[in-house]
């Protein structure tokens, strides 16, 4: 039993059931990411553990009560919106002791309150402002300190970056980790932005369509993810997919691929079970960063092999160079140092690291297990 | 290039220009003729106004009809002046625009924020109740102000304004707070804020705009109405039904420059408002209205 | 141990305490609004002279009235108004609007002037416009006495003009108001598409009739429902401007209605009118508030 139990939860609206049995047990001081694209069911989840929605099947348990039915101010949880509902008619001060007040914490009390979490987001300067007079990231820092204020169980985030500029969400982001790591508090934290999810959690589910795809921690779900959509919706660029079949060569399954010209290359896997396949169609997935300059190459790996191809277009993004080219008629992308010398149109001799690559079943679109 | 630095990316021409100022101004004058009239005209002795141009400046000033119309000019049968109907108006019309405002703005917030099924349907339900011709109504709420003992009293007509108001101030609030986010309510949910602490601490103070307008429309609406006080006021008669009675006289000499003067007596409170808060309310107005 | 949990007493609460606040209105609208809808209707098929009584007389009701000369005159009268009426103001508000969002200095003082009269009752307008259209003492005398000696403007004594005279009154009070929806609808377009129309060459007039008119569309259809039940429901204008005549001819629906009901003690016909009146608003209305509120889920 976890601290926060999700079990065999379902939502539906009349006849159509948009979250299916979902199974989730977070434990104490555990930062759950729940990650999506939308529409996948994430917020919804979120707003019932809330109590913001109703449960239509299953339980959901704090510290082992179940809370199904509890009206939310009775949950002992806290959120942060997405657009921070920050009350505009109230001073930030008043904003972050409301919701003591409807407690009916008294003034003393709620004063001191106030002037911890004042200090520890170092807002104290802001406390007679009204909302309408900060920026974005003040605005996000008081949301977090109305969660704070109460001391709660559970915190749940709902988005609560989205409506930041690219820079102050990348600062915020860590600041919200350092504030884990002090206070140690459970957390439940919705975004789409996979790297949120990758740099902020413990564990992260993935979702689609209702369904939890996989829930793991960030590396497993980073090095073996479940299927296509975990892994495609994970990384950036995203994993190549490209055909393949599977091979015996030496006694050791090979992928069967074809270079920017057509022609059959063979790539050895390091997974001896993929022999099973043998003669069968899969989809092989290869990370961008897999996929490099001899020199760029994974030291650490037993099975880099040198991969010559045409390069399309590339791409210099500063710290890294990406380049473009066709496998098996797909696009496919690698992850080059910024100082590696690719020119479009030449052949440029890759290293292709297949201690990595992962095989999916075309038909079902699981991953082969290794 | 002129057209670069205007806003509204549309250029026009001087001559064009002098026709569209030319057109402005001559519409404003309709505008203002009849009151301009009615102004000139209250303030000159009758032989002047039977005699003399309407246009012209009175040669003679007297306040003379106005102290009529508002005290011993003949509404009836009675040479009460307008001031027992002005009162009557008063009396009715605060505590009808007050009812049908609260109550629109809890009717507004429930709509909105805590939806329920069918929660359209009820709405829609109010919202045509605006725009039915009141002749729909007239026979039935005779009898049943009659069975109420209301027929003929200004409770009675504070009734039957709220009754018909109450989808206006409806739509008003629930097309404004529509636009309130739901995720402050939420926070307020979490918070621990209940049904009324939630629109007292949360809704209420954002609701200035709205109010105005909902207050202003109701004001006027109210105010202006004949149909509903011609029919049901009895011996509270509101101001204008009391002015129509003046004007229609037909004994007696048409003391016009006494009508003009019962007239803006009738229509200075919208006026006075109109003046005061207009600006609000034209603004808001178009928030409700126009967007649906 | 999934015992299954009912809600606390809070939420339970919560749950119904709006539907609570709610229901007075609700009830109040489906008894006076709704219930006395129905009374009406049922009305218009008895018998009712001065008082309500229930002998059932099925159609006679509207037979007799399509039958009245003073119906369809009343009926006509309101056709005449309503389509002047609505195009006149459609097209002056509109012009006023488009004049108005032209950069012109004063916008502050012309747009007050303009939106003034809807603050007014009827019966003031009334009053106002029916002395200044007497010919005795208004317009003709006031024109004569600066020199037009054969001027003349006698369409309120007139039988066959004196419907237009509702309609100037009647446009004086409401096109500004319809000024206002409009130059809110011209304010809402976007400055990005006019621009990108110049550029492609289109004149001041093309702009408008081409893209700034055919945006506007929201508000035409706004001011046309506007317009429309205010048309059809217009009845204090007519009894101080005309009373109805000179004879029957500026009769309308709703002075008909009134009339028969409560001064010439033919309830059921009365009633039958009021059914005909409400059926043609509602035949414009239901569609476009169906419209309206589908949109918004």
């Amino acid at each position: 039993m976890g601290f926060l139990d999700i079990k065999n939860v379902t939502k539906s609206y009349g006849p159509v059931e948009v979250l299916h049995r979902v199974d989730i047990a977070v434990q104490e001081g555990e930062f759950l990411v729940l990650v999506g694209p939308s529409g996948c069911g994430k917020s919804t989840l979120l707003n019932m553990i809330a109590g913001l929605e109703g449960i239509s099947g299953g339980d959901i348990a704090i510290k082992g009560r179940v809370i199904n039915g509890v009206h939310p101010s009775k949950r002992n949880i806290a959120m942060v919106f997405q657009s921070y509902a920050l009350y505009p008619n109230m001073t930030v001060g008043q904003n972050i002791t409301f919701g003591l007040e409807m407690h009916g914490t008294p003034k003393p009390e709620r004063d001191r309150a106030l002037a911890d979490v004042a200090k520890l987001l170092q807002i104290d300067h802001l406390l007679d402002r009204k909302p309408g007079q900060l920026s974005g990231g003040q605005r996000q820092r008081v949301a977090m300190g109305r969660a704070l204020v109460r001391n709660p169980d559970v915190f749940l985030f709902d988005e609560p970056l989205s409506n930041l500029d690219a820079k102050l969400r990348v600062d915020m982001r860590t600041e919200i980790k350092k504030l884990h790591q002090k206070l140690k508090t459970t957390i439940v934290y919705v975004t789409h932005d996979q790297i949120e999810a990758m740099t902020l959690s413990t564990r992260i589910a993935v979702m689609n369509k209702g369904f939890v795809q996989q829930l793991g921690t960030p590396k497993e779900i980073y090095d073996t993810p479940a299927n296509l959509f975990v892994a495609t919706f994970m990384g950036s660029p995203a994993m190549n997919i490209v055909p393949a079949t599977v091979e015996m060569q030496d006694g050791a399954p090979h992928a069967r691929i074809t270079d920017a010209e057509g022609a059959p290359r063979l790539l050895r896997f390091s997974q001896a079970n993929l022999a099973g396949w043998a003669g069968k169609d899969i989809l092989l997935g290869i990370r961008p960063e897999a996929i490099t300059d001899p020199e760029g190459a994974d030291r650490k790996s037993s099975n880099i092999q040198s991969f010559a191809n045409r390069v399309t277009v590339t791409e210099p993004a500063g710290s890294d160079t990406f380049v473009t080219m066709t496998i098996s008629g797909k696009d496919a992308i690698a992850r080059m140092r910024a100082d590696a010398t690719v020119a479009p149109g030449e052949v440029f001799d890759f290293a292709i690291n297949m201690e990595k690559a992962v095989a999916f079943d075309p038909a079902t679109e699981e991953r082969i297990p290794a | 290039m002129a057209a670069v630095t205007q806003d509204t990316a549309v250029s026009t021409g001087r001559i064009t220009r002098t026709f569209i100022y030319v057109v402005l101004i001559v519409f404003a004058l309709f505008y203002l003729l009849p009151l301009y009239v009615m102004g000139v005209n209250s303030v000159k002795p009758l032989a002047e106004i039977t005699g003399g141009n309407m246009m012209a400046l009175p040669q003679t000033w007297t306040i003379e009809p106005w102290l009529s119309a508002w005290s011993t000019a003949q509404i009836g049968v009675e040479p009460t002046g307008l001031k027992p109907y002005f009162l009557n108006s008063l009396l009715m019309v605060v505590p009808a625009v007050a009812i049908s405002t609260v109550v629109g703005a809890l009717n507004g917030y429930v709509l909105t924020k805590w939806r329920f099924r069918g929660d359209t349907w009820v709405f829609g339900l109010m919202l045509f109740s605006c725009f039915i011709p009141f002749q729909i109504v007239l026979i039935p709420m005779a009898v049943v102000l009659g069975k109420l003992g209301l027929a003929g009293s200004v409770p009675g007509l504070v009734l039957v304004h709220v009754v018909y108001g109450i989808g206006f101030t409806t739509l008003y609030y629930r097309n404004y707070y529509a636009a309130f986010p739901t995720e402050l309510v939420r926070a307020a949910m979490m918070d621990g804020a209940g049904f009324f602490q939630i629109f007292w601490r949360i809704m209420l103070p954002v609701s200035g705009p709205i109010t105005v307008v909902s207050v202003i429309w109701q004001f006027t609406n109210i105010w202006n109405d004949f149909l509903f006080g011609a029919s049901f006021g009895g011996t509270s008669q509101p101001m204008t039904v009391a002015l129509n009675n003046l004007v229609q006289s037909s004994t007696g000499v048409k003391e016009y420059n006494v009508h003009f003067a019962g007239a803006i007596l009738a229509a200075l409170p919208t006026l006075f408002v109109y003046i005061v808060a207009g600006r609000y309310f034209v603004r808001g107005l178009m928030a409700g209205s126009v967007k649906g | 141990m999934a015992t299954s949990v009912t809600a606390d007493f809070r939420t339970r609460l919560q749950d119904w305490l709006p539907k609570v606040v709610l229901a007075p209105s609700f009830a109040v609208i489906l008894l006076f609004v709704y219930g006395f809808i129905a009374f009406t209707v049922v009305l218009s098929f008895t018998g009712s002279k001065m008082l309500p009584k229930w002998d059932f007389i099925g159609f006679e009701n509207y037979a007799k009235l399509f039958a009245l000369q003073h119906w369809s005159t009343a009926v006509t009268n309101l056709a005449i108004f309503a389509t002047l009426y609505i195009v006149i103001c459609t097209l002056v508000g509109l012009a006023l609007a488009i004049f108005l969002d032209q950069k012109i200095r004063g916008e502050g003082l012309l747009r007050p002037i303009y939106l003034y009269p809807m603050a007014l009752s009827f019966i003031v307008t009334g009053t106002a416009w029916k002395w200044f259209l007497d010919p005795g003492i208004g317009l003709e005398k006031t024109m004569r006495l600066w020199g037009w000696e054969s001027f003349s403007f006698t369409w309120i004594k007139d039988n066959d003009m004196a419907i237009y005279t509702i309609v100037i009154a009647a446009v004086w009070q409401t096109s500004g108001f319809v000024m206002a929806m409009f130059l809110a609808g011209l304010r809402g377009i976007d400055n990005e598409i006019l621009k990108a129309a110049q550029i492609d060459g289109a004149s001041n007039w093309q702009l408008y009739r081409r893209i700034v008119i055919p945006l506007l569309r929201p508000a035409f259809l706004s001011a046309f429902v506007i317009l429309f039940h205010l048309a059809i429901k217009s009845y204090d204008l007519v009894v101080a401007l005309t009373g109805g005549g000179p004879g029957r001819s500026t009769e309308m629906p709703a002075t008909f209605m009134y009339s028969y009901t409560f001064t010439r003690n033919q309830m059921g016909i009365g009633a039958s009118s009021a059914v005909i009146m409400l059926m043609t608003i509602a035949a414009i209305m239901i569609p476009y508030l169906y419209s309206e509120l589908k949109e918004k889920k």
